[in-house]
């Protein structure tokens, strides 16, 4: 039986910066696979290079050298726009700082990738509700960020990536910014919207033992450079 | 995106940095309101000289003169370029073929002689002219006092106010009384002697004879613009008859005697100078063209009007600098406007890059909001500019009624202005936005979402 492609094929991905007259390797000849639906946890400490290689893969930056296939295609070889569209249609993303705008009620938050997407005015009311139902916060759809705690904030910005019902969802130190017991919600209903809906997730963090717990597979890196990937030990903690 | 959600987006920034975009936009406005200002008085100005000229009814006439007659008597004398026609005589002849040019209202000829009026036994000197009928209706006389000429050939005056003034300190009171009119007839001499060359002093051969004549005439009315205006050559007639009075008078004229000097003289009457009175100030050039044609010189005041025109073209200009400069300083306050709020705005930029907007987006929504800003100060501005044109009208009016002198118009703010105001004010906004909004759209995202 032929192998299903991958969600994500990484293939000798560099991303060097110029600093002055040294060159940083921020990201040095990654190659990873990541499969559908799998939940995949990058770990390092700061300045290994897993947040660049995160961003690669969510096209906010370009490599160096090397190919990102994702579907398929090439983002290495994309145009701008073509990129654009690909972070409009085909991936989530959510941050450590959550980055929702303040100044916008949850729902309008929600509602901006759908309005980047030209999607239906008609249409934006359900999928901002279905969205919200799936982090479970519908009854604070009036509210700002501000008003909110960190791990619904955390939840609402889960609920924005998933608006545009994407096929991968990028986590960039979901939990940093929260205690251990909202963190462990989060990654929890990560896991859930993993086994519902199917999604590839791949999540960068330093907390090696949430990421035991809830991903399916672990990669390490370490001075920009892939060190090793090995099955999640799915400790329970029960 | 879409436009409309384009729009919202934008008008949603705009409102939360109210303040600073507020002030930009009322910089916008102030601009404009210079703009406006400015330009308003130039077009009032404009007006106010050209309804003044309309209503001296110059401006859809011809004056027609022999092509023989004097140079260099105070009129602008028309170059001949036509020499092969050659000069004809300005008489009843040439008037009737005149008349029967197309889109010809009416020819009358200009008489005006200078004379002498005596009122209460006191001489005084001055300029008589003949006004047609049709005169009564070209605007002049409208707000005289008293009344126009009760039939074509009444015994009647009407004086300008300058004159009047000189008659009397109560011009008013001039209405309802009596002047005579003294003035030289001039009568043919029925035959010459015989065949003798030589000359006596005095005789002018077959000529005419001057003999002096006195008429009375009952003032009517007093008008304070001035009817019979400018051209002519001879200044400006202060006492005006009717036409078909001044034709029966008979009064020796200035040609009469550029004849004799030329031993041109006949029997015949021939005029200095015809009126010719077309239908429409559009028709007057190919009129003169025409006209020049028959054999004549024709001039009219369309020339004239045409360096007005250049000379407002040039004030307008010039104003309109002015007021832009105004709006130049409002630009630069767009760009720094915008510049902060992208400083302000980069990580939601960041953001919204990370969740599918293109660079052109991010571009389009900057420049948006320069465009409402533009349109926004636009529309105050006009609204500004109007009432600042307004109040200086209203400061000259009190002014000038200190001076007891009538209100004019002097600001207008007509629609085209507004139209250009705002087209001027968008038009700038969005190349003021053009630097920010490219900017913008370049942001890095993976910087733009690093900073804090």
């Amino acid at each position: 039986m032929a192998e299903p492609q991958p969600a994500v094929q990484l293939d000798r991905v560099s991303r060097h910066y110029l600093m002055g007259e040294t060159s940083v390797r921020a990201v040095d000849e990654v190659s990873l696979t990541v499969g559908r639906g799998e939940f995949l946890a990058l770990l390092g400490s700061s300045g290994s290079g897993k947040s660049t290689l995160l961003n690669l893969m969510a096209g906010l930056d370009r490599p160096t050298a090397g190919s990102i296939l994702v579907n398929g295609s090439n983002l290495a070889s994309l145009s701008s726009l073509d990129l654009a569209r690909y972070r409009r249609n085909t991936v989530g993303m959510i941050f450590q700082s959550f980055n929702l705008l303040p100044r916008m009620t949850l729902e309008e938050n929600i509602e901006l990738p759908l309005r980047l997407a030209e999607v239906d005015r008609s249409d934006r009311s359900s999928r901002v509700r279905e969205a919200l139902e799936r982090v479970r916060l519908t009854h604070r759809i009036g509210h700002r960020p501000a008003e909110l705690s960190g791990g619904e904030q955390q939840r609402v910005a889960i609920a924005r990536a998933l608006v545009n019902r994407p096929k991968l969802l990028l986590a960039d130190e979901p939990t940093g910014n929260l205690d251990s017991s909202t963190g462990e919600t989060i990654l929890g209903l990560l896991r859930d919207l993993q086994s519902q809906l199917g999604m590839t997730i791949v999540m960068v963090t330093h907390e090696r033992a949430l990421a035991e717990r809830f991903a399916d597979r672990l990669a390490s890196m370490g001075d920009g450079r892939l060190l090793g990937t090995s099955p999640a030990m799915k400790v329970t903690g029960e | 995106m879409k436009a409309r959600d384009l729009t919202d987006l934008a008008l949603r920034n705009l409102r939360e940095a109210i303040l600073r975009n507020a002030l930009t936009t009322l910089g916008v406005a102030v601009g404009v309101a210079s703009l406006v200002a400015m330009l308003s008085l130039g077009v009032g100005l404009q007006q106010l000289a050209s309804k003044r000229l309309s209503q001296s009814g110059l401006f859809d006439t011809i004056f027609v003169t022999p092509k023989n007659s004097f140079r260099g008597m105070g009129r602008p004398q028309p170059r001949e370029t036509d020499s092969e026609k050659p000069p004809r005589q300005l008489d009843e002849d040439a008037r009737k073929e005149l008349e029967k040019l197309p889109n010809v209202i009416e020819v009358y000829p200009q008489i005006r002689f200078f004379t002498e009026v005596r009122f209460n036994n006191k001489p005084y000197a001055t300029v008589v002219a003949g006004m047609p009928d049709s005169s009564r209706n070209s605007g002049a006389f409208d707000g005289m006092q008293g009344n126009f000429f009760s039939s074509t050939s009444a015994n009647e005056a009407i004086l300008q106010i300058e004159f009047a003034k000189d008659l009397s300190d109560k011009p008013p009171s001039l209405v309802g009384q009596e002047l005579t009119l003294r003035y030289a007839e001039r009568q043919a001499i029925p035959t010459a002697g015989s065949g003798d060359s030589s000359t006596a002093p005095g005789d002018l051969g077959n000529g005419f004879s001057v003999v002096p004549k006195e008429l009375k005439l009952k003032i009517i009315g007093i008008v304070e613009t001035e009817p019979a205006a400018g051209y002519g050559g001879y200044g400006n007639a202060r006492l005006l008859i009717p036409l078909q009075t001044a034709t029966t008078l008979r009064a020796a004229q200035v040609n009469d005697l550029r004849d004799i000097v030329r031993g041109e003289t006949s029997n015949k009457i021939t005029f200095s100078s015809l009126s010719v009175r077309v239908k429409s100030p559009t028709q007057v050039e190919s009129l003169e063209a025409s006209i020049k044609n028959l054999g004549f010189n024709a001039f009219s005041l369309l020339d004239a009007s045409k360096s007005l025109r250049t000379f407002f073209s040039v004030f307008d200009l010039l104003l309109g600098i002015f007021g832009s400069l105004a709006l130049a300083v409002a630009t630069l306050g767009i760009v720094n406007t915008l510049v902060m709020a992208i400083l302000e705005r980069r990580r939601e930029i960041g953001v919204l890059k990370a969740l599918g907007a293109a660079d052109s987006d991010v571009q389009q929504l900057f420049f948006v909001e320069a465009g409402v800003m533009g349109f926004l100060g636009g529309i105050s501005g006009v609204t500004l500019g109007w009432i600042l044109g307004r109040a200086i009208s209203f400061g000259t009016n009190l002014y000038l009624k200190r001076q007891s002198l009538d209100p004019i118009e002097l600001s207008s703010v007509p629609w085209w202005l507004v139209l250009l105001a705002l087209f001027f004010a968008v038009l700038v906004s969005l190349s003021a936005g053009l630097y920010p909004a490219s900017r913008a759209a370049k942001l890095n995202p993976v910087d733009a979402l690093r900073y804090e």
